[in-house]
C-alpha cells in the first residue's frame, strides 16, 4: 500500500508542478500578486510530495521490501544497514527520483526565501523550475518508475553492484547531485529575466547565493567522487579523464565562470548578456551530462542497466530546454541593455579574462568528451580519448588563467593600474620562485614540473591573501589596527580568499603527485619491499575474513619509515557471492599529508603474492584544497548583502561598516 | 582610450585566446588519440610497430600465461583472428578467460602486443561497446546471452 502511496505522491507532483509552471507565469504576465503568490506555497507542497515518495522507497530498502522490482534488483537483505539506504540512490530510477528531489527542493527554497527576490522575477524563476520538474517526473513516471512491482516477490534480491557498496556513495552522489541540479535554479534565474525583459544589480544578488550553493556542492561533490575513484578503484589514480567525470567539470568550470561575471554584473551592471548565457550554458552542460550518464551513450559505472527509450526521453528533454531557452535568448537577450564601460585592465577587464580563460577550457573538454561520440557517428572509427589529450589541452590554458588570479583579486574597478598591482604581488611571486628554486635544488634530477607546479600554488596562497594585506595594510599603519580592519573585511572578500587558497592548495598537491612513485612487487611473507619516499613494507599474513555480504583475503602489511615501525595497511581481494564479482580493497595509511596506498594482486606461479605499492606525497591536499574552496564559497555566502531585511546586529555593528575602496 | 579601441582589445585577447586554444585541440588531436581495433582489422590491414592503439576483443580460452615477475601472456580474440598480448601488472578483477577486455599498448616488431593498460570492468555484465560491436562484425555475438550489452 505504502508502495502505491510513493508512487501516486509523484503523480500528484506532476500535476502539482503543472500548476507550479502555470499559475505564477500567468501572475507575473498579468501583474497579480494573489496568482505570482501560489509559486511559494505550491512549490513546497511538490517538494514534500517528492520527499514522501523518497522516503517510501527509502523505508522499502530499508525493510528488503522485495515485492518492488527496484528494491529487489538492487539490493539483498544481508547488505549492511547503511548500504542498503545508499542503494536507493545507486541505480536509475533512484538517482533520477534523487534528482527531482533535489530539483523540488530548489523550487522549494526560493519559494519560502521571502525578503530577498523580487516578487516577480520570484514568481517567473519558480514557474521555470515547475517546467523543469514536470518535465523529469514524466520521464520518471514513464520510463523509469522506481515503484514498479514484481509479483511473486523473490525471497531474496540480486545485491548492489560491490563496487558501489561504499561509503563513496553515501556521500557523493547527493552532493554532486545538489551541485548539479543546483544550477537548474540559476538557469530559473536567468529565464525569468528574459521573460520579464530586465535584469538588473538586483537580479545579480539575488542569483549570487544560489549560484554559490550549488557550486559549493558541486565542489565536494566532484571532490569526493574523486576520492572515491582513488581508493575503490585500486589504480591509485585520481582523476582518469573518463567522460562520466568530464560531465560533472563541465558545469563545474562554466559555473566558476558564472560566479565570477555575476560579480561584475552586481557592481557595475556590465556582462549581462553573456552572464545570462552562461547561466543557460550550465545548467544545459548539467542537463547533457545527465543525458550522456544515463542514456547509455557512455560505458562506465555510472551507467545502470540501459534502455534507448530513456535515452531518447532525455535528449528530447534535453533539446526541449536548450534549444527553447537560447531560442529566448536570443529573442529578448538584445532587450538587456548594457551598463558600464571599462578600461581592459581593470577588475571587471580580469573577471572577463577569468570568464574568457574558463570558458574556453570548458569548450576544449567538451571537445574531447564528444568527438570521439561525434566520430563513430560520423565515419564509424573508433578512437579513444583520454588523458593526454586533456592534460595537452586543459593545462595550458589554465596556467595563465592561474597566474592571473591574485591580480583579479586587487585590480580597482574601472581602471586599474596593473604596474602597481604587480608591485604589490612582487613579494608573493618572489616567495613563490624562491620556493621553486629551493625544492628543484633538494629534487634534482627529479619531474622539472612538480616544483614550478609548487611554487604557482605557493603564489596562488600568498596572492590570494595580498588582498586582505593590501586592504588592511599600508605602512605606518600598526598591526593591530591592519588585523581589526582585517577582520571587518566583508565576507564575501574573505570567501574569495578562502576558495582562490584553497586553488592554490589543489594544485600543490596535484604537481606533487609527479613525485609519487610506483613499485610492482613479488612478495612471500616476512619479505620487505621498498614503497618510497623513505618507507618500506614487510608482507605480515595473507588471511581470510568473512564480511556480512562477501568473503575476503586480507594481505596485512606492517610499515617501516628508517627502520622504526610506523604502522599497518591491510588489503583485501574481496568476493562478493551474490553477484559473483571479485572487488579489491586497497590499504591506505595516511602520514601528514601523504599516503601509502597498497593494492594486494594475484598470487604468482611461484607462491608469492603480486603487490602494488605507492607513495603519494601531499596528495590529500588534492582535496583537501577543494574543501578550502567550498568553505571559501559558504563563507560568501553569508555575506551582509545577501542578509539584507534579516535581522541586524545594531549595538556592536563592525566598525570598519565605511564603504571599503573598490568593493 | 576610446571605446572602439577598448573593444578592439577585447575582442583581440579573445580571438588569441581562442587561437590558441584552437591550436592546443588540433596538435592534442594529432598525438594524443588512440584508435579502437579489433584483431581481424588487425590481420586484415596490418598496424605499423609503435603506434599506439586500443585492442579489444575476447580473453581467449585457456590463453592466459603468467610468465613470473607479475608478466602476463595472453590472446585476444574476436573470433576471426587473434593477437598475442604481453602484460607486465595486476589485471582488473574482473578479468577472465572468454569475457571481453580493451588494452592499450602497441605492437612490437614481432607482432607482440605490449599492453601497458588492461582496463577494468565495473560490474560483471558489463561488455566494453567497442568489444561488442567487433564480435558482431564477426557473427560471434550472441543474443540473449549471459553478457548482455549493458555496456
Amino acid at each position: 500500500m505504502l508502495i502505491e502511496a510513493g508512487h501516486f505522491a509523484l503523480a500528484l507532483a506532476l500535476g502539482l508542478s503543472l500548476v507550479q509552471f502555470a499559475v505564477p507565469l500567468w501572475g507575473a504576465r498579468t501583474n497579480d500578486p494573489v496568482l505570482m503568490s501560489v509559486g511559494g506555497p505550491v512549490s513546497v507542497a511538490v517538494f514534500l510530495l517528492v520527499a514522501f515518495s523518497f522516503g517510501v522507497l527509502t523505508h522499502a530498502y530499508m525493510v528488503s521490501d522485495f515485492s518492488v522490482l527496484n528494491v529487489y534488483a538492487n539490493s539483498h537483505s544481508a547488505k549492511p544497514m547503511i548500504y542498503k539506504i545508499t542503494g536507493v540512490w545507486g541505480n536509475h530510477e533512484g538517482s533520477m527520483l534523487l534528482w527531482i528531489l533535489i530539483l523540488a527542493l530548489f523550487g522549494a527554497m526560493v519559494g519560502v526565501a521571502r525578503n530577498s527576490v523580487p516578487p516577480k522575477l520570484r514568481a517567473n524563476t519558480i514557474a521555470v523550475q515547475g517546467a523543469v520538474t514536470i518535465a523529469f517526473l514524466l520521464f520518471l513516471l514513464m520510463t523509469s518508475n522506481p515503484f514498479e512491482r514484481l509479483t511473486p516477490a523473490p525471497f531474496e534480491g540480486q545485491d548492489l553492484n560491490p563496487v558501489l557498496q561504499d561509503l563513496g556513495l553515501a556521500i557523493h552522489p547527493p552532493l554532486l547531485y545538489i551541485g548539479y541540479v543546483g544550477f537548474s535554479i540559476t538557469f530559473a534565474f536567468a529565464m525569468a529575466a528574459l521573460i520579464e525583459g530586465k535584469i538588473d544589480a538586483v537580479w545579480a544578488r539575488a542569483v549570487r547565493p544560489w549560484t554559490l550553493a550549488a557550486w559549493l556542492f558541486l565542489t565536494l561533490g566532484i571532490s569526493m567522487g574523486s576520492y572515491w575513484a582513488y581508493y575503490e578503484l585500486g589504480w591509485g589514480g585520481w582523476w582518469f579523464w573518463d567522460p562520466v567525470e568530464n560531465a560533472s567539470l563541465l558545469p563545474w568550470i562554466l559555473g566558476t565562470a558564472l560566479i565570477h561575471s555575476t560579480v561584475v554584473m552586481e557592481k557595475r551592471e556590465a556582462l549581462k548578456v553573456w552572464t545570462i548565457l552562461l547561466a543557460i550554458l550550465t545548467f544545459s552542460l548539467s542537463l547533457m551530462g545527465t543525458f550522456l550518464v544515463r542514456s547509455g551513450v557512455l560505458t562506465s559505472v555510472h551507467a545502470f542497466a540501459v534502455d534507448p527509450d530513456r535515452g531518447l526521453f532525455i535528449l528530447v528533454i534535453l533539446v526541449f530546454f536548450i534549444g527553447g531557452s537560447l531560442a529566448l535568448f536570443a529573442w529578448r537577450a538584445p532587450l538587456l541593455r548594457q551598463g558600464g564601460v571599462f578600461a581592459p585592465v581593470s577588475r571587471e577587464g580580469a573577471l572577463v579574462m577569468n570568464n574568457l580563460f574558463l570558458a574556453t577550457a570548458c569548450a576544449t573538454v567538451l571537445i574531447g568528451t564528444l568527438y570521439p561520440l561525434a566520430l563513430e557517428a560520423v565515419t564509424g572509427a573508433k578512437i579513444s580519448v583520454g588523458a593526454p589529450f586533456f592534460n595537452a589541452t586543459f593545462i595550458p590554458l589554465m596556467i595563465p588563467l592561474l597566474i592571473l588570479v591574485p591580480f583579479g583579486q586587487v585590480l580597482a574597478w574601472k581602471r586599474g593600474d596593473l604596474a602597481g598591482v604587480a608591485q604589490r604581488l612582487a613579494a608573493a611571486a618572489l616567495i613563490a620562485a624562491f620556493v621553486t628554486v629551493l625544492i628543484y635544488g633538494f629534487t634534482y634530477g627529479g619531474p622539472v614540473a612538480a616544483p614550478l607546479g609548487v611554487g604557482l600554488g605557493v603564489y596562488l596562497i600568498l596572492g590570494a591573501f595580498n588582498e586582505v594585506v593590501t586592504r588592511s595594510w599600508s605602512p605606518g599603519v600598526s598591526l593591530s589596527v591592519a588585523a581589526r580592519k582585517a577582520r571587518g573585511l566583508p565576507r564575501s572578500t574573505w570567501g574569495t580568499v578562502m576558495a582562490h587558497a584553497g586553488v592554490g592548495l589543489t594544485v600543490i598537491g596535484i604537481a606533487a603527485t609527479a613525485w609519487s612513485t610506483e613499485r610492482i612487487v613479488s612478495m612471500r611473507l616476512g619479505d620487505v619491499a621498498d614503497v618510497g619516499g623513505g618507507y618500506e613494507a614487510r608482507l605480515d599474513s595473507v588471511a581470510p575474513r568473512t564480511g556480512p555480504n562477501y568473503i575476503e583475503d586480507v594481505a596485512r602489511m606492517t610499515l617501516f619509515s628508517g627502520g622504526r615501525e610506523v604502522g599497518f595497511v591491510e588489503s583485501a581481494k574481496r568476493f562478493y557471492p551474490v553477484r559473483a564479482m571479485p572487488t579489491t580493497e586497497a590499504g591506505i595509511r595516511t602520514f601528514g599529508l601523504s599516503q601509502v596506498y597498497v593494492s594486494v594482486g594475484e598470487e604468482q606461479p611461484d607462491g608469492s603474492l603480486g603487490m602494488r605499492l605507492y607513495y603519494k606525497p601531499l596528495i590529500l591536499l588534492i582535496w583537501l584544497g577543494t574543501v578550502v574552496m567550498a568553505i571559501g564559497a559558504g563563507i560568501s555566502m553569508t555575506d551582509r548583502r545577501f542578509r539584507v531585511g534579516a535581522p541586524v546586529r545594531s549595538r556592536n555593528a563592525p566598525p570598519t561598516a565605511a564603504p571599503a575602496p573598490a568593493e | 582610450m576610446t571605446r572602439k579601441q577598448r573593444r578592439l582589445v577585447m575582442i583581440g585577447g579573445a580571438g588569441a585566446v581562442l587561437a590558441v586554444a584552437l591550436g592546443l585541440v588540433l596538435v592534442a588531436m594529432r598525438d594524443t588519440i588512440v584508435f579502437f581495433r579489433a584483431p581481424s582489422e588487425i590481420a586484415a590491414q596490418g598496424v605499423d610497430p609503435g603506434v599506439r592503439f586500443r585492442l579489444g576483443g575476447l580473453v581467449e580460452d585457456g590463453s592466459i600465461r603468467h610468465a613470473g615477475d607479475q608478466v602476463v601472456l595472453f590472446r585476444v580474440t574476436d573470433g576471426g583472428a587473434t593477437v598475442d598480448v604481453r602484460y607486465r601488472g595486476h589485471l582488473p578483477d574482473l578479468f577472465r578467460e572468454g569475457q571481453g577486455v580493451v588494452t592499450e599498448g602497441a605492437l612490437d616488431g614481432a607482432g607482440l602486443f605490449v599492453a601497458d593498460t588492461v582496463l577494468a570492468r565495473h560490474d560483471e555484465n558489463y561488455m566494453p561497446r567497442e568489444v561488442a560491436d567487433a564480435l558482431k562484425q564477426q557473427g560471434l555475438w550472441q543474443h540473449g546471452g549471459d553478457a548482455p550489452p549493458t555496456q
